[in-house]
């Protein structure tokens, strides 16, 4: 349904996507993850035929792009990084002009419109002028608009920056709804969200595709061994010595101690469940185990993990010194924390 | 063509929910009735020379007296108004972000542009219906020609749409209003005053300068000729107007 072909796209001298290639399924949701200035925003626009790549191809609905541009166009809604609205309009009247230019016939408008605010919750601001609106109402009607032709394809730069919780929760279920008839792809810095909503993620770095893979098969294989996280009291003892007798642990790094107890990452071979043999050894040793979770990797560890070995590879190669290594927006994932999933 | 409607009425919708459709409107009128009264003024003191003098037995003529002298002023006022107009047309889009939305929507830049250019050109035609109210006047108290006017009324209109064509072209490439405008107004007023340098060059340069002004192919409508020259003239303006705001919105697309 979508296919990028070995895109490129260069602003002067800056090459902002080198060589990007992926597709994805109808009905198919797949994430698009990367730091900022990883050449997202970039990629989505030149899907959506807002720009042409420099190189490569770009096909929605088996149209390409900037061939035939309107037919493709017709096929596709997209939420650019930030909402498009008019500050003047609107919320009704904007998503009327969006359902006029989308040529959807006089008869059908308002009904439509009507949906799109109820889908994205905005019919409480129905009469309220876009350049009044609070952020997240904004994006939600970006949202409204990008689904408001009911296109076959949905491109989402960054759906749910600036929601609050419970919106990002309802935003991702609407995501996840949508996906059955509509093949999306939705770009974020979010882990917690790509594992909750998409059945594809693809990282991009520096303008490069760094992996492709299912959000499961991802976390799965950067962890390479498991790891469940600790926060014990143990009144001033070293827990290493107790916790390395249990059997499958393979490792105990500690952290630092904090009005929390202190924290230790207990690691161990894959596949093996140490949970309760840890929270025993933890409690006959007479401790307060105050949390005990699965640690899950961060999009920043993530990105360290795949954008360290990458560079060292290069390094190596070109005998060059590290280069200094980019992470994702902190404050991003801190903000999405609580919404993230418990450890299972 | 539904399309194109779309975006036009857009246009001129968002000059009517901003200040600039009153503003700039109010302003013309202002400018314009004092226009009216300074040619009335003038008018009526040479009719009582002209009585004094024992010509009393011929009227004058309101067309070469009131409506040319103010036509002209008109062109003169519209250099410095319609630049204002035309500088948000893409200028604001790009910067608002809403230049997204158009180029990612199924519409050609062809209906875009067309819609935008017939946009201001209907908040333009506007203002001269603000001058017919004057124009009214003459009619009810004098018994001025009605074609020298009419086709006065047509360069106007002709010149006028060839300046939005500029405006457009210059706001597609900016995402900054101030800029648009200035340039825009810098623009006009240089081939407005081509001719000047008409005199001092040689012949062949001559005709082409005076060609290329967009003053003198307006004379002969207010005089109340319309020759296909002079509309060819302001047509092809308009079509190169804004066959190259095309061309500038395709490589804004380009450089991203
Ligand atoms: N209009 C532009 N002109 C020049 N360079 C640009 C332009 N837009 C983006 N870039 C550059 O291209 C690169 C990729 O930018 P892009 O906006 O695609 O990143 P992104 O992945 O969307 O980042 P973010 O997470 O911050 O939204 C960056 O280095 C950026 O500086
Ligand atoms: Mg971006």
């Amino acid at each position: 349904m979508i296919e990028v072909q070995h895109v490129t796209k260069r602003y002067g001298p800056t090459v902002a996507v080198d060589d990007v290639s992926f597709r994805v399924e109808r009905g198919q949701i797949l994430g698009f993850l990367g730091p900022n200035g990883a050449g997202k925003t970039t990629t989505m626009r030149v899907l959506t035929g807002y720009m042409p790549p420099t190189d490569g191809r770009a096909i929605i609905a088996g149209y390409d792009v900037f061939e035939e541009p309107v037919k493709a166009k017709r096929q596709t809604g997209y939420l650019p990084e930030s909402p498009p609205l008019y500050p003047d309009m609107t919320v009704r009247e904007y998503l009327t002009f969006v359902a006029r230019i989308n040529g959807i016939a006089a008869g059908d408008r308002h009904a439509r419109v009507d949906t799109a605010m109820r889908r994205t919750s905005v019919a409480d601001v129905a009469d309220r002028h876009c350049g009044k609106l609070s952020k997240g109402y904004r994006q939600r009607v970006g949202l409204a608009q990008a689904i408001l032709h009911n296109p076959g394809v949905l491109i989402l730069d960054e759906p749910t920056a600036g929601l609050d919780p419970k919106q990002i929760i309802e935003t991702r279920e609407l995501i996840k709804e949508l996906a059955g008839d509509h093949t999306i792809i939705l770009s974020t810095h979010i882990l917690p969200e790509v594992s909750q909503t998409c059945e594809r993620v693809v990282i991009i770095n520096k303008g490069r595709v760094v992996a492709e893979d299912t959000p499961d098969n991802l976390t799965g294989r950067l962890h390479g061994s498991a790891t469940i996280h600790l926060q014990v009291d143990t009144g001033g003892a070293d827990p290493t010595a107790a916790l390395l007798q249990v059997p499958g642990v393979t490792g105990v790094s500690l952290g630092e101690v904090g009005s929390d107890g202190r924290g230790v990452d207990v690691h161990s071979a894959e596949g093996a469940d140490v949970r309760r043999d840890v929270a025993g050894a933890v409690v006959s040793q007479g401790w307060g185990l105050l949390e005990i979770r699965r640690a899950r990797l961060s999009l920043e560890e993530i990105f360290l993990q795949l954008t360290t070995t990458e560079e060292e590879e290069e390094a190596a190669e070109t005998g060059e010194a590290l280069p200094e290594i980019e992470t994702g927006d902190p404050g991003a994932t801190a903000a999405a924390g609580p919404n993230g999933p418990p450890g299972p | 063509m539904r399309n194109i409607a779309t975006i036009a009425h857009k246009e001129l919708r968002s000059y009517f929910v901003s200040p600039i459709a009153y503003v700039v409107v109010g302003f013309f009128a202002i400018l314009f009735g004092y226009f009216f009264v300074a040619n009335l003024s003038v008018m009526v003191r040479f009719s009582m020379q002209a009585g004094m003098f024992g010509m009393g037995g011929q009227s004058i003529n309101i067309n070469e007296f009131m409506i040319r002298p103010l036509l002209s002023n008109t062109a003169i006022v519209l250099l410095f108004f319609l630049p204002f107009l035309t500088a948000r047309a893409y200028a604001e889009e790009k910067k608002s972000g809403t230049i997204e939305l158009l180029l990612t929507s199924p519409l050609s830049d062809l209906e875009i542009i067309l819609g935008k250019f017939l946009g201001v050109l209907a908040l333009f035609a506007l203002m001269l219906v603000v001058t017919g109210a004057h124009m009214g006047i003459l009619f009810w108290y004098g018994e001025p020609e009605l074609g020298p006017m009419l086709s006065g009324y047509l360069g106007l209109l002709l010149m006028g749409a060839s300046f939005i064509s500029v405006g457009l072209l210059v706001s597609s490439a900016t995402r900054n209003q101030v800029v648009a405008g200035v340039i825009t107004f810098a623009l006009l007023l240089l081939f407005w005053v081509l001719s000047w340098m008409a005199d001092s060059v040689g012949p062949t340069s001559q005709a082409v300068l005076s060609y290329l002004s967009i003053l003198e192919h307006f004379d002969d409508f207010s005089k109340g000729v319309i020759d296909t020259k002079h509309v060819t003239y302001y047509v092809s303006f308009i079509a190169l107007g804004l066959f190259l705001t095309a061309k500038a919105v395709d490589t804004e697309r380009w450089r991203g």
